[in-house]
C-alpha cells in the first residue's frame, strides 16, 4: 500500500504491508533508526514519537494510520544545529545513560513541556510515566525536564546537583 | 561547564550527542545489504518430549531462506559456559525441552514479519510431562530435571570459604552452644528473594555477516563482553580470533543479562555462514523474558543468635538457589558471589549453605548484584527482626558488631576473605547524620500518632566487586572456554597521533555507564590533555586489546587502573621527548594545559609539538624509538569491597495495603569518585531496581513451569512516578589495590535497597504485628499481611 506522511518537516512516501507499524516504516523505510522499539506492545515507551501535537506510541499505529500526518521523531528536534532545550536538558543533567528510552522520552518530555512550561516534579513524574527507563531511576530525566522548562520559559536552570553551590 | 577533566571533575557525557539526537547505533539500527531475519520457534511447554518437527510448510513459504532444526546444528555442540556444571543447552532442541520459551526451530526469511509467520508455521508435536518448579521439591528430587543426572543438585556452596566439614561442624556447634545461654535470643525467619528478568530496555539483537570471500566473520551484537562472543564464535567454527571481529557499538543497558554468550548468537552466525549473506536477529520483549538469563530465585532461611544487648553471636543461613533449566556462563557460580559477602561488614561467626538445584525454568545467572543483593537481603533483614526481638536500635546493633576501620588493611571477613579497605562506622555515621536519623524518627512516630503507617528503615551493606584477582581461576572462574585472557585482568592502549590527538582502546563493554567519558578523564588527566581531544574506543574487537568486558562493577578499577598506567607509560616517553625539546631535565617535566612544562617556568611545550617530534625519529633523543603509544595490562591483587548504608522512609495506607516511597537516602563508599555525576547515576539507577524488587518485579512462574509475567504488563517495573529523588551522599575510602583508588559502583545500588525498603515497610506495619512480608510488597500482599496480622 502507498502511504504518504510529513516526517521531520519532510514530505515521505512509501510501499508497505497494511500490517507495517509506523515504527517500523520510520526505522527500517526511512531509516530513521533514532526511534527505538522495546516492547512492541505499548508498555515501554521507546518509540514516542510526536503526530500532529501529541505523544502517540509508534509501535500501536500502523504505517497506513498516519497517512497525511505530521510527525516529529527524535531525529527533527534539532533546529539548524540548534539542541531542543529537552535534548540540551538531558545532556546537561545526565539525564541518560544507555540512551535507548532516551528518543522516547525526550518525545515525551517534548509534548508536555508544550502543554505546561512549567510543571511540578509530580507532573513530570505523571507526565513521563508512560515511558520505562531502566537505568537512571528518574531521577536525573525530572532533573533533565526543569532544566528544560526553565530554559523554556527563559529562566536561569537550577544549578546541577554536582556543581559545588 | 569546564571540558577540562580532572578526576573528581565533572564533565558532560561524551556518548550523549549523538544519543540524544537519536543518532547512536544499537545494534538493531545497523542495517546490512541482503540482510535475512531470523526467528525461533520456541517451546510452549515447561517439560515435553518433542515428537515431531515439521518445517515442510515453512519452507515453502515465499521468501523463506531456511529454516533449522536440531540435527542442522548438533554437530556444533551445546552452548559453552564458563563453569560448566549441569546439563549445558543445545542450540536447538528436538529432545526434551526443559523450559517454556526453548528454541527448537529456527527461521529466516526475507523480513522479520515474514520470519515471525514462518516460524508460526513450523509444527511441532509436544508430549507433555510434568515439570519440577518450586525449589523445595527439587531438592528433595524426587522428580529429575534431566533424567541423564544423578541429582536436580548441581552444586552446594559453603561457607566460610574453605572450611572443611570438620571446621563447619565445630562452628555450628559454637553458634547452638550460644542458643542455648540463657541471655541469648534466637530470631529466625524463612524469605523469599525472588527471581527477577533483567529488562534492558533495548531488546538483545545480534547481526551476524559472514564474508565468504575473506573467510571472516563481522558480528554486531548487544553484548557486555564483545571478546567472549568472539571467542565463542572462534571455537564453535574453528576461526583464528583474528578473523572475528565483534561489535557493540551502542548497548541498550545490561544488567548482566548481555554478558552471556547466547545459543540464538551463535545461531545467526552459523546461518550466516551457510546462507553467505547477513543474517539478523531482534528478540521481542516475551522473548527477553523467557530465553534470556533471569536473576535471583532464593529460599532460604536466616538465623541469628545473640545477646539480649545486641552482641551477634552467630548468624546462618541455609537455602536453594534456582539454577533454571541449564547452565549457562557464569549460572552456579551466582551464589558463590553471594558467599563472598555472606557476613556482610560484620564480624560475628557466620555459617552459610546453600543448595543450587536446577528446575524446569529459563537459566538464571548474572543479574545487576548477582548473589550478593540476596546475600545482604537475608542478612539485613534479619539483622533487623533481631533489633526487633531485643529492643535495641537497629543502626546500634549494626554498629556493635561491624568489623572496626583498626582492623585494616588486614580485615579478614568470618566468610574467610580479605578486605581491602573499610570503614563502616564512619560511613554509618555519616548516613544517620546526613538523613537527620533521630529526627526521622520523630517525625514517624508523630505521623503515627496521627493514625498513619509511616516506617523508617535501615540497612547496610558490603560488597565485593573489581574482578578481580588473579586467582580467581584456580577457583574455576576462568574465562578459558571462551579463548579469552583467562585470569581477570584489565588492559588498555592509549595512542598519542601525530596531531597531538589521542585514541583509547578498551576491552569494556559498557551499556550506559558512560566509558567513553570516565577514560578520557583517566587519560585526559595524566596527560594534562583537554578531553575534546581524546576518543576512546569500546566494544570492537578488532580494536581493543585483550580484555573481559564489563561486568561484577569492574571495568573503573580493572580496566581503568590499565588505562591509568598506560597513560603512565605514554607521559614517561612524553617527558623524554618534551625535556629534549625543552632542553631541560626529565624530572622537572609536568603535564597541564594541553602540553608539558618545565615546573616553575613559563617554558612549555604542546602535545601537537610532542606528538609531532615524536613521529619524526631523527628529531628525537638519540636511540630512541619513534611513535607515542603504550599497552598496559593491570592485574590486581584482590578483589575491591565497597560499602554503604540506605535509609527509606515509606508509607502504608492500610485499606489499600499501598506502599509510597517518601524519602530514600544513599551513603555509598566505592572508594575514590572520578565522575561524581555518573557514580551518583550508578546508584540511582541501582536504587531504582532493588526498589523494583522490594516492591514490583516478580518473574513467577506457575506450578506448569509457565512464566507468568512474560511482558511489561505482567512484569511491573518501577516508574517515575513511582520513585522519589534520591538523596545521595558518599564517603570516600580509597581502596589499595589499584593505582586509582576506586572501588566499582554499578552493582552497589541495588545491593543496598531492597531491603532497606522491606525493613521500612516492615517498620510501618510493626504495631500491626507484622513481622515479614517477602517481596514484592505490592499491595495486595501487603493488605493481605495486615489482614494476617490482625487474625
Ligand atoms: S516499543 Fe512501543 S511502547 Fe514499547
Ligand atoms: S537510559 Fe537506559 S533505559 Fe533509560
Amino acid at each position: 500500500m502507498q502511504v504518504s506522511m510529513s516526517v521531520n518537516g519532510r514530505q515521505v512516501s512509501g510501499d508497505v504491508e497494511p500490517r507495517t507499524l509506523l515504527v517500523h516504516f520510520l526505522r527500517e523505510d526511512l531509516r530513521l533508526t533514532g526511534t527505538h522499539v522495546g516492547c512492541e506492545t505499548s508498555y515501554c515507551g521507546a518509540c514516542t514519537v510526536e503526530i500532529d501535537g501529541k505523544a502517540v506510541l509508534s509501535c500501536t499505529m500502523l504505517a497506513v494510520q498516519a497517512e497525511g500526518a505530521d510527525v516529529t521523531t527524535v531525529e527533527g528536534l534539532a533546529q539548524d544545529g540548534q539542541l531542543h532545550p529537552v535534548q540540551e536538558g538531558f545532556w546537561e543533567r545526565h539525564g541518560l545513560q544507555c540512551g535507548f528510552c532516551t528518543p522516547g522520552m525526550i518525545m515525551s518530555a517534548v509534548t508536555l513541556l508544550q502543554e505546561n512550561d512549567n510543571p511540578s516534579e509530580e507532573e513530570i513524574r505523571r507526565g513521563i510515566e508512560g515511558n520505562l527507563c531502566r537505568c537512571t531511576g528518574y531521577h536525573n530525566i525530572v532533573r533533565a525536564v526543569e532544566y528544560a522548562g526553565a530554559k523554556m520559559r527563559g529562566e536561569e536552570p537550577p544549578p546541577a546537583e554536582w556543581e559545588e553551590s | 561547564m569546564s571540558s577540562t577533566s580532572v578526576l573528581g571533575g565533572v564533565v558532560r557525557r561524551r556518548e550523549d550527542p549523538a544519543l540524544i539526537r537519536g543518532g547512536g547505533l544499537y545494534t538493531d539500527d545497523v542495517k546490512l545489504a541482503g540482510t535475512a531475519h531470523a526467528a525461533f520457534v520456541r517451546s510452549p511447554y515447561a517439560h515435553a518430549r518433542v515428537v515431531s518437527v515439521d518445517t515442510s510448510a515453512a519452507e515453502a513459504m515465499e521468501g523463506v531462506a531456511a529454516v533449522y532444526t536440531a540435527a542442522d546444528v548438533e554437530h556444533l555442540g551445546p552452548l559453552i559456559a564458563q563453569a560448566p556444571v549441569g546439563a549445558l543447552r543445545p542450540l536447538l532442541n528436538n529432545g526434551t525441552v526443559k523450559h517454556v520459551g526453548e528454541a527448537v526451530a529456527m527461521v529466516m526469511a526475507e523480513d522479520p514479519y515474514l520470519a515471525r509467520d514462518a516460524a508460526d508455521a513450523v509444527e511441532v508435536d509436544y508430549d507433555p510431562l510434568p515439570a519440577v518448579v518450586d525449589l523445595k521439591e527439587s531438592l528433595g528430587g524426587a522428580m529429575k530435571v534431566h533424567d541423564d543426572m544423578d541429582s536436580n543438585t548441581l552444586v552446594t556452596w559453603a561457607g566460610p570459604f574453605g572450611a572443611d566439614e570438620d571446621a563447619l561442624a565445630e562452628l555450628r556447634a559454637g553458634i547452638d552452644a550460644a542458643k542455648s545461654r540463657d541471655d541469648t535470643v534466637v530470631v529466625s525467619q524463612e524469605m523469599i528473594n525472588q527471581r527477577l528478568i533483567p529488562v534492558p530496555i533495548e531488546p538483545r539483537s545480534v547481526l551476524a555477516d559472514y564474508q565468504a570471500g575473506y573467510g571472516r566473520f563481522d558480528i554486531y551484537s548487544s553484548t557486555q563482553i564483545p571478546s567472549a562472543l568472539a571467542g565463542a564464535i572462534g571455537r564453535y567454527f574453528g576461526m583464528a580470533l583474528n578473523q572475528v571481529t565483534v561489535k557493540a557499538m551502542e548497548v541498550g543497558g545490561g544488567f548482566g543479562c548481555k554478558l552471556n554468550v547466547y545459543n540464538d548468537e551463535v545461531l545467526t552466525a552459523y546461518a550466516s555462514k551457510q546462507l553467505g549473506r547477513p543474517v539478523k536477529w531482534t528478540e521481542t520483549r516475551r522473548e527477553a523474558a523467557n530465553s534470556t538469563i533471569q536473576g535471583r530465585g532464593w529460599v532460604a532461611t536466616a538465623t541469628m543468635t545473640g545477646t539480649n544487648d545486641g552482641e551477634i553471636l552467630g548468624f546462618e543461613l541455609e537455602g536453594i538457589a534456582d539454577m533454571g533449566a541449564y547452565s549457562q556462563n557464569f549460572t552456579v557460580a551466582i551464589p558463590f558471589l553471594g558467599l563472598f559477602v555472606g557476613s556482610g561488614q560484620y564480624r560475628f561467626p557466620t555459617y552459610w549453605k546453600m543448595d543450587c538445584v536446577t528446575t524446569h525454568t529459563m537459566t538464571t545467572d548474572a543479574y545487576r548484584g548477582a548473589g550478593r543483593p540476596e546475600a545482604a537481603y537475608y542478612l539485613e533483614r534479619i539483622i533487623d527482626m533481631y533489633s526487633r526481638e531485643i529492643g535495641m536500635d537497629p543502626t546500634e546493633v549494626r554498629r556493635r558488631n561491624y568489623i572496626p576501620a583498626s582492623d585494616f588493611p588486614a580485615a579478614v571477613s568470618p566468610m574467610g576473605f580479605a578486605m581491602d579497605t573499610g570503614d563502616y562506622e564512619a560511613n554509618l555515621d555519616a548516613a544517620l547524620e546526613s538523613a537527620g536519623w533521630s529526627g526521622l524518627l520523630a517525625e514517624r512516630d508523630a505521623a503515627r500518632a496521627e493514625g498513619r503507617c509511616v516506617g523508617v528503615g535501615i540497612a547496610t551493606y558490603v560488597e565485593v566487586c573489581g574482578f578481580g584477582p588473579a586467582p580467581l581461576v584456580d577457583l574455576g572462574f576462568s574465562w578459558a572456554e571462551y579463548q579469552m585472557p583467562s585470569a581477570f585482568n584489565g588492559s588498555g592502549l592509549v595512542r598519542i597521533h601525530p596531531d597531538g590527538s589521542a585514541t583509547v582502546s578498551i576491552g569494556t563493554g559498557p551499556s550506559g555507564q558512560g566509558h567513553q567519558t570516565t577514560w578520557a578523564q583517566i587519560v585526559g588527566d595524566g596527560l594534562g590533555m583537554d578531553v575534546e581531544r581524546i576518543r576512546v574506543i569500546h566494544g570492537d574487537t578488532e580494536e581493543a586489546p585483550p580484555s573481559i568486558g564489563s561486568f561484577g562493577s569492574r571495568s573503573a578499577a580493572v580496566d581503568g587502573s590499565a588505562c591509568y598506567e598506560a597513560t603512565r607509560k605514554v607521559q614517561a616517553k612524553a617527558a623524554r621527548i618534551a625535556a629534549h625539546l625543552l632542553e631541560a631535565s626529565e624530572e622537572d617535566i609536568e603535564f597541564g594545559d594541553g602540553g608539558a612544562r618545565v615546573a616553575g617556568t613559563d617554558s612549555s611545550v604542546s602535545w601537537e609539538e610532542i606528538a609531532k617530534t615524536a613521529y619524526q625519529p631523527h628529531l628525537l633523543p638519540e636511540g630512541m624509538e619513534g611513535g607515542l603509544e603504550a599497552h598496559a595490562i593491570f592485574s590486581p591483587g584482590n578483589a575491591t569491597w565497597p560499602f554503604g548504608t540506605h535509609i527509606a522512609v515509606v508509607e502504608v495506607d492500610p485499606d489499600t495495603g499501598n506502599v509510597q516511597i517518601l524519602r530514600y537516602i544513599g551513603m555509598d563508599d566505592c572508594g575514590n569518585v572520578i565522575s561524581p555525576m555518573i557514580v551518583d547515576g550508578q546508584i540511582h539507577g541501582g536504587i531504582a531496581q532493588g526498589i523494583g524488587q522490594a516492591l514490583f518485579e516478580d518473574a513467577v512462574y506457575d506450578g506448569d513451569g509457565n512464566l507468568l509475567a512474560g511482558s511489561l504488563m505482567d512484569y511491573i517495573l518501577p516508574t517515575a512516578a513511582d520513585l522519589p529523588f534520591f538523596e545521595l551522599d558518599r564517603t570516600v575510602t580509597p581502596t589499595d589495590i589499584n593505582p586509582l583508588g576506586v572501588k566499582g559502583i554499578g552493582e552497589a545500588g541495588t545491593i543496598g535497597a531492597a531491603q532497606t525498603v522491606v525493613n521500612a515497610v516492615v517498620d510501618a506495619l510493626e504495631s500491626l504485628g507484622v513481622t515479614h512480608i517477602d517481596m514484592p510488597l505490592r499491595p495486595r500482599r501487603v493488605w493481605q499481611a495486615i489482614q494476617d496480622a490482625r487474625t
